[in-house]
């Protein structure tokens, strides 16, 4: 569905900007990695902080640049549109192995040359060993190890990537420039006593800082020239005058502080571009930008130097530019970030330090231009709260009705209290920005790390039904014989056993990789920006931040408080099934034979065990094996008895439907994640913070847990978020709202995800929209912290999923983000087209 | 003994959360069981009868309706409290025929008022006034259907004739309620252009009607009559196209009252 009407009208340019971005399948190029290459092994055995500022300084001035056709603001970290550069530095064997595959695969396909093919190829051998993957795996138990090889948890993140996840201090930047931040550097270099305990890494720290900065002073004005040079030849007498314009802006920032809108914009993008040219982290959140490009609007407005269309025109050329970046990740992590999302957010309205609303044109603005663009970057979001006009919430729901998954929508009511729970100050707390998919923080003072894990709160339990053990190997502890449990404590803290066991490792996991990140990767450009590292001398890697966190994601939490409450009523209070029978159906998978994973790991099991035995197995008799593994299936009668125990389980209560005694389980089932993590600190001298909410990696990590007490079946996706379990929820929207409030939404600290999907009948007309505000306005008064929505059709999704050309644009929201509907998996399309739709009826 | 309403009883077949096209705002609905007419295009036929009864749907039965005191209905329906403060909503009582079961319509009324609900019922306005009379100090909202203004036809199609309707809209009219008229629009029964034109010319000789929704005749009621063993008379029946419904629209709104299509 298409917006009714523009208020601002649209220029016919950023369709055009938007068709040439979608034009061809991006492409990996590979000139960042040979550049950083080439330094390195120029500057092998020095500081690392001394070869990262020079690694950088060498790339940003080698890496070739381009301008592209009819764009008002500048700056590509490809020559291709939507192209990606890659970071060795980080990790480098998986796209080594999927060089090949990575231009067919289903999720997030990239085209590559044979030539950059070859090229990556040659600059991996020198990359052996050096990457903070290696490291990090180096440092991680052997314990913790085989937790993630049997998918407990997954830290693939970090793992193999920069770590992104910040929201810089853009408003400085934009004010003095890179110039102004080079005095404070040096001011603060010229404080340093060779005495000083700190003498060595702090001098050498911001070294490295000047040599970035000034780097990117000079990478600014090769815009400059380049823009300068096309105009030269240009014939066209419109663009020759746009492009002086363009070079007249480089010319001045990002080196000065800007001093117009415009100005302000280029700056804007150069900082946000760069961020991610220096390291591959995601969601580099460009935060409050109604909030501090609102003075250059201002100004420019009353002194009558710019039109309204014209500064929404730039706002829409950056809205396009922030589709322009991407990244390739591994295969196995495509699914769980699919969409070729950089969870870029950007978030409009709520209050300022002084607990003031501090809405104003620039918000409408943010929301306008994504009506213009409708493509998924920027994640955009909205903040709510009490003093919230009216008029914007209703902008905000129109943009919400066209179906493009944007904006989120986030309780300042409950976030700003559970920041100040973690120790922010309240003028910090209050002017909080979101990162990535809902993470909350406070720009410009936090390392938040706040995507450090995916916790399958499933896959404990499973340890419970096989005592800490899995495929042989003693996975979790032992909790005991599961069908000797005699009351339903001794199970639940059984689970409770478990989950701490997991949690510990899973902290050991992120522990270590923060390590590897500052031992082998800190980042003097982005440690510029934020406090107090300029002034303590360190990168944020070193702890330099003035908040640091680190903020792993559980999920399934509706899977699991409707299993616990499943085997509380049937095993405990109503005795109608025995612990031995459900232990058996899961194992049986509720005679549904087993899922193809299963049949893989068997054959793979029985195959491996032959060859061992030094006996051959053919191709024929894979086959073979594999067929027996598929079939090995259950017998009519047992097939009869699992399908009643299924109905049985059908019959108990499930979360998302506003029934007490359920509800109040899901809320202590998630502090069975959230609380024991709260005790543990990370090498930044900070502390862990829970999120519940999984991305979209409860697609992929559910097809890695067997079947559940809930009746979930093995393989199946794990309830996304904090949402309840799709289709579990059949009383209606508020009734899941509801249920979904009753979380402790507060302690999750690291924010948490609920994804409500409206067809857009229930969205009709004004009293649509006004109904609308008062949904979102009713959850937040119960406080819920965020919810989406996905307004589309079933039958929109079915269609797109059978001609995909036809629906190359069409945006749905998968989880904490807008993506590309036809560029997802087939197994999360039908996830998202299989979830509970409310409609109003 | 005074008695306390929220021990009241009636019979009920659902109750629905979210609904936000009967009435202003987000409501819930409670559906109670039973009705005077038997309207063929009826979509709850299985709220008709009084009775409870047994819909047989996949050969499997699903009892219909339930006794329940006020208290247990209100418990679910004070659940979506803060949705009713934030659009306007509250409680709506529909059917069946709410005011057939007139004490506990009352006491429902009543009770949601003094927790601070605001209250709609949909109804076909087919009772003594005296029953009316008594609920109406405690509704915000009538919502009254108005189906045809010839009683002989009226009688034929539903059973019954119009003159209790007619008369209890003149009196609702008056009083200090909001009253909105509904017109569910079925081809073969109301659908001409002169049909819709006399409910319109009879709606206008009303003091302060609020608005007129058009409600066009659907089938997403037709598997629930087999599902209760009945036959389905309206299955030659086309719905209407957009084209004729927006015909119909205009009238009312040339006519100069407002008009919307669906409530």
């Amino acid at each position: 569905m298409k917006p009714e009407k523009y208020e601002i009208l649209k220029s016919p340019r950023i369709d055009r900007l938007v068709g040439r971005l979608f034009e061809k399948m991006p492409e990996i190029e590979g000139d960042r990695a040979v550049l950083i290459t080439e330094s390195y092994k120029e500057t092998e055995g020095e500081p690392v902080i001394d070869r990262r500022g020079k690694a950088f300084a060498h790339i940003l001035k080698n890496i070739p640049i381009t301008i592209r056709e009819e764009e008002l603001i500048v700056g590509s970290a490809t020559m291709s549109p939507r192209g990606c550069q890659v970071f060795p530095e980080f990790s480098y064997s998986w796209l080594e192995e999927e060089l090949d595959t990575v231009t067919s695969r289903a999720a997030d396909p990239f085209y590559i040359s044979e030539d950059t093919k070859e090229t990556l190829r040659e600059v991996y051998r020198y990359w052996k060993g050096k990457t903070t993957s290696e490291l990090a795996a180096s440092y991680m138990m052997p314990e913790t190890r085989k937790a993630i090889e049997h998918n407990i948890f997954t830290p693939g993140n970090y793992f193999y990537n920069g770590v992104g996840h910040v929201t810089v201090n853009y408003g400085k930047i934009l004010e003095i420039g890179y110039e102004g931040l080079l005095e404070e550097v040096q001011a603060e270099r010229k404080k340093c006593k060779v005495g000083d305990v700190n003498y060595v890494e702090k001098t050498h720290f911001l070294n490295a800082v000047a040599k970035s900065l000034e780097a990117v002073m000079e990478y600014g004005k090769r815009y400059a020239l380049l823009a300068r040079e096309v105009a030269e030849t240009c014939s066209n007498e419109q663009r020759k005058e746009e492009l002086l314009q363009i070079a007249k802006n480089c010319e001045r920032v990002p080196a000065k502080g800007a001093t117009s809108f415009y100005e302000a914009c280029q700056s804007f993008w150069f900082i946000q571009m760069l961020l991610q040219i220096e390291s591959s982290g995601h969601s580099i959140s460009p935060g409050r930008f109604d909030q501090y490009m609102y003075p250059y609007y201002k100004k420019d407005i009353e002194s009558g130097r710019i039109t309204k269309e014209f500064a929404q025109e730039l706002m829409d050329c950056i809205w396009v530019k922030l589709n322009d970046l991407n990244k390739v990740r591994d295969a196995a992590s495509a699914e769980g970030f699919a969409g070729y999302g950089l969870f870029q957010n950007l978030i409009a309205s709520g209050q300022n330090k002084e607990g003031e609303d501090a809405t104003n044109e620039l918000s409408y603005m943010c929301i306008e231009a994504s009506m213009h663009v409708m493509l998924p970057q920027p994640s955009l979001s909205v903040r709510v709260w009490n003093k919230t006009p009216h008029e914007f919430m209703m902008k905000a729901v129109s943009l919400t009705r066209t179906g493009i998954g944007l904006p989120a929508y986030y309780n300042d009511e409950v976030i700003i209290p559970s920041l100040l729970n973690r120790g922010l100050t309240l003028e910090d707390a209050r002017d909080y920005n979101i990162i990535g998919c809902v993470e909350p923080q406070k720009s410009g003072k936090t390392d938040g790390w706040h995507d450090a894990a995916f916790f399958n709160m499933c896959r404990p339990l499973e340890l419970v039904f096989s005592n800490g053990y899995e495929k042989g190997q003693k996975v979790g502890i032992e909790t005991g014989d599961v069908t000797k449990m005699e009351t339903f404590d001794e199970f639940y803290d059984a689970y409770k056993a478990q989950m701490n066991y997991c949690i510990d490792l899973l902290v050991n996991a992120d522990n270590a990789i923060d390590v590897a990140h500052r031992e082998r990767c800190p980042l003097p450009y982005l440690s510029s920006m934020i406090e107090d590292c300029i002034k303590r001398g360190k990168s944020v890697q070193e702890g330099g931040a003035v908040y640091n966190f680190t903020g792993p994601q559980g999920f399934g939490i509706a899977n699991m408080a409707d299993s616990l409450y499943a085997i509380k009523t049937l095993v405990f209070d109503e005795k109608k099934v025995t612990m031995a029978e459900y232990k058996q159906a899961l194992e049986d998978n509720y005679g549904r034979g087993l899922c193809k994973e299963r049949v893989e790991e068997i054959t793979k099991e029985v195959v491996e065990k032959l060859l061992s035995q030094g006996k051959k197995v053919r191709e024929k008799e894979i086959v073979q094996i594999a067929t027996m593994a598929a079939s090995h299936g259950t017998s009519k009668e047992e097939r009869e008895k699992y399908d009643a125990l299924l109905k049985l389980i059908e019959g108990v209560p499930k979360f998302g439907n506003d029934i007490e005694e359920v509800d109040a389980f899901a809320r202590d089932v998630a502090y069975t994640y959230t609380r024991p993590l709260e005790i543990y600190q990370n090498p930044r001298g900070g502390w862990y913070q829970a999120g519940l909410y999984p991305v979209s990696a409860n697609v992929p990590l559910g097809a890695q847990t067997g079947a559940t007490p809930d009746g979930r079946l093995a393989g199946a996706p794990v309830a996304d978020g904090v949402s309840p379990s799709a289709g579990k929820d059949v009383s209606g929207p508020t009734a899941a709202a509801n249920s979904v409030a009753k979380l402790d939404h507060g302690i999750a600290s690291n924010g948490t995800l609920f994804n409500q999907k409206f067809h857009p009948s229930a969205l009709s007309g004004r009293e649509g929209l006004e109904n609308f505000t008062a949904f979102i306005r009713g959850y937040f008064d119960q406080k819920g912290s965020h919810i989406q929505f996905n307004v589309v059709s079933r039958e929109t999704l079915l269609e797109a999923q059978k001609h995909p050309e036809q629906y190359k644009t069409l945006v749905v929201r998968v989880a904490g983000y807008s993506a590309l509907f036809t560029s997802l998996s087939a197994s999360l399309q039908d996830d998202i087209i299989n979830g509970t739709e409310q409609a109003g009826l | 003994m005074e008695i306390d309403y929220l021990d009241v009883k009636g019979r009920i077949f659902d109750i629905q959360k979210f609904s936000i096209h009967d009435g202003p705002g987000i409501r819930s609905i409670v559906f109670l069981k039973g009705c005077m007419f038997r309207c063929p295009w009826c979509c709850n036929p299985e709220s008709q009868e009084f009775a409870i009864q047994t819909m047989i749907r996949d050969n499997q039965g699903k009892v219909i309706g339930e006794d329940v005191t006020v208290r247990q209905v209100l418990s679910q329906v004070k659940q979506d409290r803060a949705y009713y403060r934030r659009s306007n909503g509250g409680m709506t009582l529909s059917g069946g025929e709410c005011m057939c079961q007139p004490d506990f319509a009352y006491a429902l009324l009543k009770e949601a008022r003094e927790i601070g609900l605001k209250t709609a019922v949909e109804t076909t306005g087919a009772v003594k006034y005296e029953i009316v009379e008594r609920l109406l100090p405690e509704i915000n909202d009538v919502l009254l259907d108005i189906k045809h203004m010839n009683p002989i036809k009226h009688k034929e199609f539903i059973g019954k004739d119009n003159g209790l309707v007619l008369d209890n809209a003149r009196k609702i009219a008056k009083s200090k309620v909001r009253l909105t008229i509904r017109v569910p629009v079925v081809p073969t029964f109301n659908d001409k252009p002169e049909e819709i034109r006399d409910i319109v010319q009879f709606v206008k000789t009303l003091p302060g009607i609020e608005k007129i929704h058009l409600l066009p005749y659907h089938r997403l009621g037709r598997d629930k009559y087999r599902a209760l063993g009945r036959d389905y008379l309206l299955d030659h029946i086309e719905p209407l196209s957009n084209k004729k419904i927006k015909e119909l629209l205009d009238i009312v709104i040339d006519s100069g009252i407002k008009g919307q299509i669906g409530g």
